[in-house]
């Protein structure tokens, strides 16, 4: 049993190595084809990203998003749904946080933080209820609804930042006031590492556990495994399908409060350079495996601060990562069935 | 009066851009597939066809170029679907981060430039001067009859709808799957990125970062909404048409809402239509749509 796992987690790792490579030379010819330097733009990369203490900080700062917005696509995946709306999730849980952040100053220190959390989970929870509730109750497909929400969201934010929560001081880039101090995620050591990474494990680690250890685990998988089974066997299986989506949002949407609680500070419309679609990939490339989550995560982490190093290093315009992140799909998506398990 | 007329006619000249796309997935769909890529596929059209338009100063070779390159690119998510097996709601996500990738690429550029635009060309009519429009609003409206005539009074047609229903059954009465599986991607991935061309080419005249503005997804919804059937989706077309023409000319009024409620409008409706003609489709969709064929080995 033990050799065999191990030997599962051998391949897995050669596997991973491989796909590097591949998705490496394919993108290394890419930028070659574009007139770049391809090694200097990696070693560029490898040394601010991994070798700079500093850039490693920022890796992990992008982990945070990352963990949750991908747990935030995990748990429907779980319950057999597919959630591709944690861009929107994330925007609405910054919205939500921002209302509480701005509007219940004077709480002490702690517990004004926690409500701030608590209304970012709120709100990526209830953006999360429309297509969970349109999707329990066999309307609507929950692929398409939640891609449709993610182009809602910006719009319902830009309304509150171009209007009613615009701040004054600020005339020519529309943004909310800022965060007041208690309000504020605690970044790290100086750095742009902050509490959320480990708000982020936290729920990796509960995630983990209450996933294959628990009841609500079992009966979320079994729903997901076969829903007709599951409501043979007296699963409350809408009940089951709303809760999926609303958990998933509310992680989404802590990415998102998390995000500007820390990094931003201020509500804006551009707190999102994609994480929502990220933390689909993460957990696709993962298969809503715990431990793969965090590989990926940190993976993907560096691919989007790369995006941005190439973006000053090789004046390649940001999205030029989502070239890289589809080079990445397509080569995990081009390996044989048989490896990729069920789904 | 005028009022309206402008409606309809700009609800026409915005029906276009969407009709290729929704055309496109209708026949995919019927052959079995769904592709959520068509997003990225508008968008290499758009930016393409923009670029190539400004190098050359010929608009009908950007068509071309876009025409082409969506083609190429959906081969990709048909050999990913067809021959590798892989499943097809990743694989479309994975031609979306391709197509805004490359699209933003390409354009960089163009960023804030002017591009020759399509010609237009009125029918001889009393309301000429207001319903003037580019060959590509002609063509899409004469494609949605050809298309249904395709489907479902040619030969191709049938086998390509058998293979949607059940690809074991149409192999073993002698059709390829793949083969019209491939076919079907090809005509998908040209008509897609050729309604992003025509937003860029007969519309903007301009090209700008992520331009579709989800119009790739919202063709997904208008095939659910027209039962995979091309004449029900030049209705579906109309109607998120004229809800784009509807939020322009309220932004342009300056009415008291504000412009990012009013942008909501298309959204919120597509939603609504999912909501109202969506249900109950499950019996209608082809049988076989979003499942990988294994083969008969």
């Amino acid at each position: 049993m033990l050799s065999s796992w191990r030997a599962r987690l051998g391949w897995s790792a050669v596997r991973l190595l491989l796909t590097v490579v591949v998705v490496l030379g394919v993108f290394g010819l890419f930028l070659w084809g574009l007139g770049r330097d391809p090694i200097k733009a990696y070693q560029d990369t490898f040394r601010l990203n991994i070798l700079n203490p500093r850039g490693l900080a920022g890796v992990l700062a992008r982990m945070a998003p990352l963990l949750l917005t991908a747990l935030g696509v995990a748990i429907p995946f779980r319950a057999g749904l597919i959630n591709v709306g944690a861009e929107g999730q994330f925007m609405m849980g910054a919205l939500l946080g921002t209302w509480a952040a701005l509007n219940l100053e004077g709480l002490p220190m702690g517990l004004h933080l926690a409500l701030v959390l608590l209304a970012g989970m709120v709100g990526g929870a209830l953006w999360a209820a429309v297509p969970g509730v349109l999707r329990a109750r066999g309307w609507v497909n929950e692929t398409i609804t939640t891609l449709l929400l993610n182009y809602l969201a910006p719009l319902v934010v830009g309304y509150f930042v171009f209007g009613p929560w615009r701040a004054p001081e600020l005339a020519f880039y529309p943004q909310t006031p800022e965060y007041p101090a208690s309000a504020r995620l605690p970044l790290l050591f100086g750095t742009r590492l902050h509490l959320g990474f480990f708000l982020g494990l936290f729920f990796l680690l509960a995630y983990a556990y209450l996933i294959n250890r628990s009841r609500w685990g079992l009966e979320l998988r079994t729903v997901g495994g076969n829903a007709e089974a599951a409501r043979r066997l007296g699963l409350p299986v809408e009940r089951w399908i709303l809760a999926a989506m609303m958990l998933g949002g509310a992680l989404a949407g802590l990415a998102g409060v998390a995000e500007v609680a820390a990094i931003h500070t201020r509500l804006k419309l551009d707190i999102s350079p994609g994480y929502g679609f990220m933390g689909f990939l993460v957990n696709w490339l993962a298969f809503a495996n715990p431990l793969g989550i965090l590989i990926m995560a940190f993976l993907i982490a560096f691919i989007a601060s790369s995006g941005f190093t190439l973006q000053i290093t090789q004046r390649l315009p940001y999205a030029a990562v989502n070239v890289l992140m589809a080079l990445i799909l397509f080569t995990v998506l081009a390996k044989p069935l048989a490896q990729r398990g069920k789904r | 009066m005028s009022w309206f007329l402008s409606w309809i006619s700009g609800a026409i000249l915005y029906a276009a851009p969407i009709l290729f796309p929704t055309l496109g997935e209708a026949v995919e769909q019927r052959a079995g597939m769904v592709n959520l890529g068509l997003e990225g596929l508008m968008l290499l059209g758009a930016s393409l066809g923009f670029a190539v338009s400004f190098g050359t100063k010929n608009p009908w070779l950007g068509v071309l170029a876009a025409a082409g390159a969506g083609l190429l690119a959906n081969l990709i998510y048909a050999w990913l679907v067809v021959h590798r097996r892989a499943h097809q709601l990743a694989a479309g996500l994975a031609l979306m981060f391709f197509g805004i990738g490359m699209s933003a690429l390409i354009g960089k550029p163009y960023v804030g430039q002017m591009a020759p635009v399509l010609p237009k060309y009125a029918p001889t009519g009393p309301q000429s001067l207001l319903f003037r429009y580019d060959p590509l609003v002609y063509v899409a409206f004469l494609l949605a009859p050809l298309f249904w005539f395709l489907l479902f009074r040619t030969r191709f047609g049938l086998r390509l709808r058998a293979v949607g229903e059940n690809p074991a059954i149409a192999y073993a009465a002698g059709v390829s799957p793949s083969l019209i599986r491939y076919i079907a991607a090809a005509l998908a991935g040209t008509l897609a990125a050729v309604g992003g061309a025509h937003l860029s080419l007969g519309i903007t005249g301009t090209w700008s970062e992520g331009m579709t503005a989800g119009r790739g997804f919202i063709a997904i919804a208008l095939v659910i909404f027209s039962r995979w059937n091309p004449l029900r989706a030049i209705v579906g077309a109309l109607i998120f048409g004229g809800a784009v023409v509807l939020q322009l000319q309220l932004q342009a009024r300056g009415i008291g809402v504000s412009p990012f409620f009013l942008d909501m409008l298309p959204y919120v409706l597509t939603v609504l239509v999912l909501l109202v003609w969506g249900r109950g489709v499950r019996h209608v969709a082809p049988a076989s749509l979003g499942r990988v064929y294994f083969g008969t080995e």
